[in-house]
C-alpha cells in the first residue's frame, strides 16, 4: 500500500469502560520522536465502546490528532472486530507506520492485520529508533529466549508495523485540558461477522491483581521463597517500601502465587525504580523482564546464581533472615513505626 | 474430526550460551527439539482425540529435512500423518512468508488427507519468540482465531478454548473450521510409550517440495519477506555490582539500606 501521509499512528487499545490501556499511552511517547523525524502528525487511534476517557487521554498524553472509532461490538475485545475496524480506518488514511501494545490482544490482531495488509510487522519490540540511512524505523527485539537482540527493518511495505512491550516505554505526564483535532470514524462489524463467541469471563480475583508495570518498587520472589506463606516478608517489605510483590515463573508454576504477578519473559516486563529479587536465580526469561529497572537488589543465598550478575547489590544470605531485617531497616531509614 | 497441528524443530534455546570472547551465541551442541509451545498444542489435540474415536491428527512443519526427526516425536505422542515442507525457496522466510507457504501446503495437504477442522499451532517459536505464524496463517486461509489458549474442549459444533487474557481467562467458542493456537497450559503434556515410539519411527514422513504444490514464489523466502534482519547483537550485560557483606543478617540489612538510601533508591 502506498502510504498517502507521513503520519505515524499509535493503536491505543481500551477496556470495557472505554479507558485507554497504559501501553497505548506509552506509545505516544516514541511515537512523537519518530514522527518528528518522518515529518509526519503523531495519530492516537482509539478503538472501544464510550471511549471519552481514552480520547481524552490520547489528547492529554500529546497527540496531534485522535481517529475514534466508537461501537458496541468493540466493548470486548473479538480477533473479527477489530481486525476489520484497523484494516477499513488503516486503507482509508494509508499512515506510513504504526505502533501497537504487545498485550495478549495486540499479538491476536496485529499479525491478522499485517497478513490482511501484506506488510511488515515486527514483534514485541523493546526498542524503536529511526534509521537516518535508509528512513525506515529501526525495530528492536529480543530472539532466543532474550540471549539475542535483533533490529528489523521493513524498507519496502506500507504502512511498517510493530507490536511493542507494555512497561519499555514511559508515558509522559498528561497535561490536563489539553485537545487536539478528533476524527470519529462510523465504522461498524456485522454481528455475522464475528465469528467467535464469549461464553465465559473468568478475572483474576480483583485482591490478586497487581499493578507491576506502574510499579516504582518491586519485591519479587522465586523457588527460594519456598511456598506460599513464603511470600508473606516479601509483602511486608513491599509495603514498607510502597511496593508490590512480582515474582518468577517457578514461583507462579508452582501455583505459590497468582500469573498477574509474574515477571519474565512469559509475564510483564517492568521498569521500577527499585527491583528487589529474593529467591530468584535469574533465568534469562526472568531478566528479561527485569533488566531495564533502574536500581535491583538480589538476595539468594546461593552466591553462584547468575542474578548477582546483573544485580547493582548483591546479599548472599538466607532470604527469611535478610528480609524482615531490611524491612526493619526501611521502616527505620523512613521513620515508619 | 480431522486436525492439523503446525510444529517447528527449534534449537533448545535454554541451552544456547554466550561465546565470551566474541559475543555471539554458541550454536554448536545445542540439541533440536520440537519448539515447546507447539507440543502443547498437540497435547491439546490429542486430549480431544482421547476422548472420541473420530479424530485424525496430521502434523505438519516447515523445515530443513532433518526436521523429520521432529515429526517423527509428535507421531508418537498422538500424530497420524506427518507431512514436511521442504525447499530452498522457502529458507530466509519472515513470518509473513512462512504463514504463506504453510497456507499453500495446507491447501494441499487437505486434498490429500480432507478438509481440516480445527488447525493447532503454538503460540510462538522459542527461537523467532514472534507469536506471529499462526495468526498469520489464520487470514492466509480466511480462519477465524484464538490464541493463546489454555485447554479445549469440543462441541458438536464448536471448539471452545479457554484463553489466557491480560487480567484472567475467558472461554471463547469458534465454529469449524478454525484455528487455535496453544500457550503453556498447567500440565506438561504425555510422553511417547516405547511401543508408539518404535512405531513412529517406521512411519513415513511424507515430502512436500517447492514443485509439490501451488505457491507464488516471489511471496517465499528471502525475497518475498517484507521485513529483513538488520543486525544481531547479544544483549549487554549489566556488571559492576556491589557485593553488601555483613557478618549477620541484621548487620547485612543494615548495610543494604544505608546502600539504598545513600543510592536515592529508598
Amino acid at each position: 500500500m502506498e502510504p498517502k501521509t507521513k503520519d505515524l499512528w499509535v493503536f491505543i487499545e481500551t477496556y470495557p469502560d472505554g479507558s485507554a490501556q497504559s501501553v497505548g499511552l506509552e506509545l505516544l511517547n516514541p511515537g512523537r520522536e519518530l514522527a518528528e523525524k518522518q515529518g509526519g502528525k503523531l495519530v492516537g487511534l482509539v478503538i472501544g465502546h464510550n471511549t471519552d476517557p481514552a480520547v481524552k487521554a490520547a489528547q492529554e498524553h500529546g497527540a496531534d490528532q485522535v481517529i475514534v472509532i466508537d461501537g458496541e461490538e468493540y466493548e470486548h475485545f473479538t480477533t473479527d472486530a477489530y481486525v476489520n475496524a484497523l484494516y477499513e480506518v488503516i486503507t482509508k488514511y494509508a499512515p506510513t507506520a504504526m505502533l501497537i501494545g504487545a498485550t495478549n490482544n495486540g499479538r491476536d490482531v496485529g499479525p491478522r492485520l499485517s497478513s490482511r495488509l501484506q506488510t511488515g510487522l515486527t514483534a514485541d519490540c523493546t526498542k524503536l529508533a529511526y534509521d537516518d540511512e535508509t528512513g525506515n524505523i529501526a525495530w528492536t527485539r529480543p530472539a532466543f529466549g532474550g540471549n539475542l537482540m535483533a533490529t528489523i527493518l521493513c524498507p519496502n511495505h506500507r504502512p511498517e508495523l510493530g507490536t511493542v512491550r507494555p512497561g519499555v516505554f514511559k508515558a509522559s505526564e498528561p497535561e490536563e485540558g489539553r485537545t487536539c483535532e478528533v476524527i470519529k470514524e462510523d465504522i461498524h462489524v456485522a454481528p455475522e461477522d464475528i465469528r467467535t463467541r464469549l461464553i465465559k469471563e473468568m478475572k483474576e480475583d480483583a485482591s490478586e491483581m497487581v499493578d507491576l508495570v506502574g510499579a516504582d518498587v518491586i519485591v519479587s520472589g522465586g523457588r527460594g521463597v519456598g511456598g506460599a506463606e513464603g511470600f508473606e516478608p516479601l509483602k511486608e517489605l513491599a509495603d514498607a517500601l510502597g511496593g508490590v510483590v512480582g515474582a518468577s515463573r517457578a514461583a507462579v508454576d508452582a501455583g505459590w502465587i497468582a500469573h498477574s504477578h509474574q515477571v519474565g519473559q512469559t509475564g510483564k516486563t517492568v521498569g521500577p525504580k527499585l527491583y528487589i529479587a529474593c529467591g530468584i536465580s535469574g533465568a534469562i526469561q526472568h531478566v528479561a523482564g527485569m533488566s531495564s529497572s533502574d536500581c535491583i537488589v538480589a538476595i539468594n543465598k546461593d552466591e553462584d546464581a547468575p542474578i548477582f550478575d546483573i544485580a547493582d547489590y548483591g546479599v548472599v544470605g538466607n532470604l527469611f533472615d535478610v528480609v524482615p531485617a531490611l524491612t526493619a531497616e526501611v521502616k527505620k531509614i523512613k521513620g515508619i513505626a | 474430526m480431522n486436525f492439523l497441528v503446525c510444529v517447528k524443530q527449534v534449537p533448545d534455546t535454554t541451552e544456547i550460551r554466550i561465546d565470551p570472547e566474541t559475543n555471539t551465541l554458541i550454536r554448536k551442541g545445542v540439541p533440536s527439539i520440537v519448539n515447546p509451545f507447539d507440543g502443547y498444542a498437540l497435547e491439546m489435540a490429542a486430549r480431544i482425540k482421547d476422548q472420541r474415536d473420530d479424530v485424525k491428527i496430521v502434523v505438519v512443519s516447515m523445515g530443513p529435512p532433518q526436521a523429520k526427526e521432529a515429526l517423527k516425536n509428535c507421531l508418537a505422542v498422538g500424530g497420524d500423518e506427518a507431512y514436511l515442507v521442504s525447499g530452498r525457496k522457502f529458507g530466509g522466510s519472515d513470518t509473513l512468508a512462512t504463514s504463506y507457504v504453510l497456507a499453500c501446503a495446507i491447501k494441499k495437504i487437505e486434498e490429500l488427507e480432507g478438509k481440516f477442522d480445527v488447525i493447532f499451532c503454538g503460540k510462538q517459536a522459542i527461537d523467532g519468540d514472534t507469536a506471529q505464524v499462526g495468526p498469520e496463517l489464520a487470514e492466509h486461509l480466511g480462519l477465524p482465531q484464538i490464541t493463546y489458549g489454555l485447554t479445549a474442549e469440543m462441541t458438536d459444533d464448536e471448539i471452545q478454548v479457554t484463553r489466557e487474557t491480560e487480567d484472567g481467562q475467558e472461554i471463547l467458542g469458534a465454529k469449524f473450521p478454525c484455528l487455535v493456537t496453544a500457550t503453556k497450559p498447567s500440565f506438561d503434556p504425555r510422553l511417547p510409550k516405547i511401543k508408539d515410539k518404535l512405531a513412529a519411527r517406521k512411519k513415513e514422513i511424507h515430502v512436500l517440495g517447492e514443485e509439490d504444490f501451488d505457491i507464488d514464489f516471489t511471496k517465499c523466502g528471502l525475497k518475498g519477506s517484507p521485513t529483513n534482519v538488520k543486525k544481531t547483537f547479544v544483549p549487554p550485560v549489566k556488571t559492576g555490582g556491589e557485593m553488601i557483606t555483613g557478618e549477620s543478617p541484621e548487620e547485612l540489612a543494615q548495610n543494604l539500606a544505608a546502600a539504598l538510601d545513600k543510592a536515592g533508591v529508598l
